[in-house]
């Protein structure tokens, strides 16, 4: 039995937020999902009151979920989500909300992530992460994310033969993007040499590998596209989406996301290629999975991403323009922000409103999502291909 | 030893011997301590417990103004007190344990038979009815109801010197049958006491009766006091001991407080 | 090739004591089978008894059928490092005071990838042998060893973290009288202990292996009598800031029951020395142990009890006995929370009937000193927490795990069956 997939037909994404990020904060991940609210609210002009769906992603929102925030926040949603899928949030609630506004159970979803970092909660996220973390890799050396990705790195390289400089390539022009970006957190251009030279932090990743833990919030809605068009709102149509989790478990070690599975129903869905995309944006919580999902979305073969990363230009004027905001590696990990970044952005460069990243001609994109090292690898992984429309 | 003088005249003159030092109170006691040997049994039987002791509290958390001790030993450790019920032979005696010995039986005159020479040579030294009647000629006969103690200076001993254990058991002198029967039969002691760890000799279950000391002086219902301390500094004749055991319901023994009161007139050796 | 161990230096009296820190204690309960395999050196993985998958990491259900029946099954340790790490960044204090951390993928042979600390002389690709060891914090943990004994391997530094090896300790066996005791320290000698207190009660009286004990090298007789509060606090007050190791060796043991002993004087006795000793000597050595469970390469790190296998179930031929042995051992769990705080390890050796004057008349099998011995020294090398000493007591905790209560039957029939 195969049943054909319906499109998103009269559903846009509208409105991209983002809460300029911090490195510390002292305030709740209520308070900076507050003030994506708020800002979303006032961009699209409609009063919370209006907003009837809504949903949330955070990793700092301890003891709350989205139930807690609608009180707090003064909302009445008759559409509710709350999603922890770290990297892969923002996909997934696109593709939720989408639906709910498609069928009409809601008419707009307020879709926001946010998270605060207070000086030791990134500690407190790693050891509480996922009870498979916290029973086989916390224990080892509590490298966080780091070691579990150190890993998967030596891996990579060892099989594929990709070079420390390959993965510095990419970690330069999403800094040289970042130059471009007010909001990002990382100011100071980044050379090859510095890249290189980097205090090692869990072989063979080192200090510019990682992303910084910051304090931010990013938000966009998902309503109809008449809605969209009455308000006079800059929006992004929904070309295809795709989602998936735990995929090719009986790998030893993870060298593919769930993309490969599903990546030719991402381009089918869409009625495009590889080559109609405009601007990449990837999930870059190291470098070597931004390697993966060139090779996993079709953009080069398995294991062919290191040279692709030679042949190619990854900044915002490049041949093969990539995570244009900077990225999570030089904007700033906002927790699960993290997973709204790519998505935010992609909808400003698709709608021609992202301003000094912007890319020329920019009309199609995609954004990939991947979260979760539940033990020893990312689960969950998504993508979406946007294209812009006319106000 | 008489007693013509008005017996409240007598205890006050004593009061004021005791006070001038004329008469002295010589300490016969060992302290109670975790490291004093006792007595070692083959170990299929029970044996003799040491003392020991538990602090309860000492002005601290467990009791913040006071401090004190529980603690435990055997009727037969340390310096102590044998009752008759002690032994098999003196079981079924009236008055046989501490609680039922009248009190008047712990305090009386004491004779002291220095056998120190003979044991610092032979540590299965023997004290014989010779070396009792030698002693009588010299120092009288052993009056009626009087202890009598065996100066050994073995209390100097330390360690494993004190039991002396060999293969063969423990070896430390003592008196034999022949010498008990003397003392309880003809002279009709009060009791008997060692230095050592027991009123029989290291080897005395080789004896006939064996241990002749705890089997003939608890059968005729007379007591026993061992590892006495400090006998070196009583005179022959003429001390007084007091030996109060505690009142212990059916005890058949008791650490005690030895004390003898000795007239300082310079007989002390 | 490990660097071998070089003996420590006198440390210096104006560093303060480095506290001692723990790795991430935090597990589900599925995950606590770990502990309990490296308790007894053994490799166990969760295994589906209905479809047989063997999983990891521990869980309540089975990913390959959802079968919940999962059980813990000894399972071959083989596999290859895929992939390596040398943490060098950690957010947990512990490894933070001990980076560079080295850390590996292992491809196990029967499927699961395990994440897992890795032996200095293994290299990515080799040929590596699983074992689980207990932590610091006490939890059972993955580690990486080559696949074949290389030279001073007990010294890799990480290894030594989950281990309890007396090379260079300082040991303290109590109860010189007992007939283990010169086995005891002529193991620990030969295993490189750089100083063997042997705890000496009642020196009043002779015993026959003194002076086989005075010869062996680096030991010295104290004074001590675990049943005398006194004496455990004077030697606690003269040797407890260097005691690294401490072995709780002594016992009193005799036959009887119930009726037939008639009193509860030998009872006592028992407990004062198996129970009330092991009290006194924690409560004298415990803390200052506890304290320096991180001090160097000669912290504090174990703490051993010799008990009688029949802790687990009554020998009523030895009942009292027994009691006063099921009484240490929950003594025993009770120190073992209290230490695991300073990282120090509680390994309880359990030991069926030993060759000596009380078991005489007891068939064979009988534990020999020198494999009592074997046993605590291979024990503290190999950093367990349970060891079962001789077929007597292997049989005995086989047969409780089998059931309890049936063992409870079987063992009104032991009399003479040891």
């Amino acid at each position: 039995m195969s049943a054909t997939r319906k499109g998103y037909d009269g559903v846009v994404a509208a409105v991209p937020v983002t809460v300029p990020y911090e490195r510390f904060s002292k305030e709740s991940a209520h308070w900076w999902i507050a003030r994506a609210l708020r800002q979303l609210c006032a961009q699209a002009g409609v009063k919370p009151s209006e907003i009837d769906g809504f949903c949330v992603s955070s990793f700092t929102l301890f003891p709350d979920t989205a139930v807690g925030l609608t009180q707090h926040l003064g909302l009445t949603a008759r559409w509710l989500d709350h999603i922890p899928f770290g990297g892969a949030s923002g996909i997934t609630a696109l593709r939720r909300a989408a639906r709910a506004v498609q069928a009409g159970d809601t008419r707009m979803v307020a879709c926001l992530a946010g998270d605060t970092n207070h000086v030791d909660s990134f500690r407190r996220t790693l050891s509480s992460f996922s009870r498979f973390a916290q029973d086989a890799s916390y224990p080892y050396g509590s490298g966080g994310p780091n070691a579990c990705f150190a890993l998967l790195t030596d891996h990579y390289m060892r099989h594929y033969g990709a070079k420390r400089q390959d993965f510095g390539a990419i970690c330069v022009a999403q800094r040289q993007n970042a130059l471009r970006n007010p909001h990002a957190i990382m100011k100071k251009p980044l050379s090859l040499e510095q890249y290189m030279a980097a205090r090692a932090v869990s072989d063979p990743i080192a200090l510019f590998d990682c992303v910084m833990p910051v304090a931010g919030a990013e938000a966009f809605l998902v309503m109809r596209e008449e809605d969209a068009r009455a308000a006079g709102l800059p929006h992004a149509h929904i070309r295809s989406t795709i989602e998936r989790h735990n995929a090719f478990a009986d790998d030893p070690i993870q060298m593919r996301g769930g993309w490969a599975m599903d990546v030719d129903e991402l381009y089918g869905m869409a009625g495009l290629m590889a080559d109609g995309i405009d601007v990449l944006q990837t999930y870059d919580d190291y470098p070597v999975i931004v390697m993966m999902q060139f090779e996993d979305l079709g953009f080069c073969e398995k294991g062919e991403a290191p040279q692709f990363v030679r042949a190619h230009d990854l900044t915002i004027d490049g041949d093969f323009p990539h995570n244009t905001s900077g990225g999570q590696l030089s904007a700033g990990q906002a927790g699960a922000a993290g997973g709204y970044i790519g998505l935010v952005e992609a909808i400003r460069q698709v709608t021609g409103i992202a301003g000094p990243t912007q890319v020329k001609d920019a009309a199609t994109a995609m954004v990939s999502g991947f979260g979760m090292i539940n033990y020893d690898r990312g689960l969950c992984s998504g993508a979406a291909i946007l294209s812009g429309g006319t106000a | 030893m008489t007693t013509t003088a008005d017996p409240a005249a007598l205890l006050t003159g004593l009061a004021q011997s005791l006070s001038s030092g004329a008469v002295k109170v010589v300490d016969l006691t060992h302290t109670l301590d975790p490291d004093f040997p006792v007595i070692v049994l083959p170990p299929e039987f029970g044996q003799c417990a040491g003392f020991r002791m538990e602090e309860v509290s000492a002005y601290d958390h467990r009791g913040p103004a006071w401090k004190w001790n529980n603690f435990t030993c055997s009727e037969h450790t340390g310096t102590h007190f044998d009752a008759p019920v002690h032994w098999i032979s003196g079981r079924d005696l009236p008055n046989n344990s501490v609680d039922t010995i009248p009190a008047d039986k712990f305090v009386g005159p004491v004779c002291v038979i220095d056998c120190s020479e003979g044991a610092s040579q032979n540590d299965d030294f023997e004290l014989t009815p010779e070396i009792i009647t030698a002693w009588e000629a010299k120092h009288g006969r052993i009056p009626e109801d009087c202890w009598v103690l065996m100066r050994t200076d073995w209390s100097k001993r330390r360690g494993d010197a004190y039991l002396n254990m060999r293969e063969d058991g423990p070896h430390s002198p003592g008196p034999t049958p022949e010498a008990v029967r003397l003392l309880v039969e003809e002279r009709n002691v009060r009791g008997f006491g060692t230095e050592t760890v027991g009123t029989d000799a290291g080897q005395g279950m080789h004896y006939t009766p064996p241990y002749p000391a705890h089997y003939i002086l608890h059968g005729a219902g007379c007591y026993g006091l061992q590892c006495l301390n400090n006998l070196d500094r009583l005179p022959p004749t003429g001390a007084l001991l007091c030996t109060a055991p505690l009142k212990i319901k059916q005890g058949t023994g008791s650490p005690l407080r030895v004390m003898a009161l000795v007239a300082d007139n310079g007989a002390v050796s | 090739m490990t660097d071998p161990l070089s003996p420590p230096p006198r440390k210096n009296p104006q560093k303060r004591t480095r506290v001692p820190t723990r790795p991430s204690h935090v597990r589900s309960r599925a995950a606590l089978g770990f502990a309990a395999a490296a308790a007894e050196g053994r490799f166990m993985l969760q295994t589906c008894a209905e479809c047989g998958a063997v999983q990891y990491p521990p869980r309540d259900a089975c990913g390959s059928c959802l079968s919940v029946e999962l059980n813990w099954t000894d399972v071959s340790p083989a596999g290859r490092l895929i992939a390596d790490t040398t943490v060098r960044i950690s957010t947990n204090v512990y490894f933070r005071e001990r980076t560079p951390w080295r850390v590996g993928t292992v491809r196990l042979d029967i499927g699961p990838s395990v994440m897992c600390h890795v032996h200095g002389d293994v290299a990515v690709d080799d040929p590596v042998r699983l074992s689980i060891k207990l932590d610091k914090s006490g939890q059972g943990v993955m580690f990486a060893l080559p696949q074949k004994a290389t030279p001073n391997m007990e010294d890799d530094p990480h290894m030594r973290e989950m281990t309890c090896d007396p090379k260079h300790r300082r040991v303290l066996i109590t109860d010189a009288r007992n007939e283990n005791a010169p086995a005891l320290a002529q193991a620990l000698a030969e295993a490189g202990a750089s100083l063997i207190f042997v705890g000496e009660a009642e020196s009043w009286h002779p015993y026959p292996h003194r002076a086989t004990l005075e010869k062996i090298a680096n030991v010295e007789i104290m004074p001590l009598d675990v049943t005398d509060t006194a004496s455990v606090t004077e030697l606690a007050a003269e040797i407890g800031g260097k005691t690294d190791i401490l072995i709780n060796n002594a016992r009193f043991v005799r036959p009887g029951g119930i009726m037939d002993r008639g009193d509860v004087i030998f009872s006592r006795d028992e407990m004062e020395v198996n129970f009330f000793g092991m009290m006194r000597l924690a409560q004298a050595f415990g803390p200052a142990m506890r304290g320096r469970g991180a001090d160097g390469d000669n912290s504090a790190t174990a703490w051993v009890n010799i008990l009688s296998v029949y802790a687990w179930s009554n020998m009523p031929e030895f009942g009292a006995f027994s009691a006063s042995n099921a009484a240490a051992l929950s003594l025993s769990q009770c120190l073992r929370a209290e230490l695991l705080q300073g990282g120090v390890r509680v390994m309880n050796v359990f030991t069926g009937p030993t060759e000596d004057e009380w078991h005489q008349p007891l068939p064979p099998p009988k534990v020999l000193p020198a494999a009592l011995a074997r046993a605590v020294v291979g024990g503290l090398k190999d950093g367990l927490e349970d060891v079962f000493v001789g077929d007597v007591a292997k049989d005995l905790i086989d047969r409780w795990r089998a059931g309890p209560k049936i063992l409870e039957r079987e063992m009104l029939d032991t009399r003479g069956q040891g």
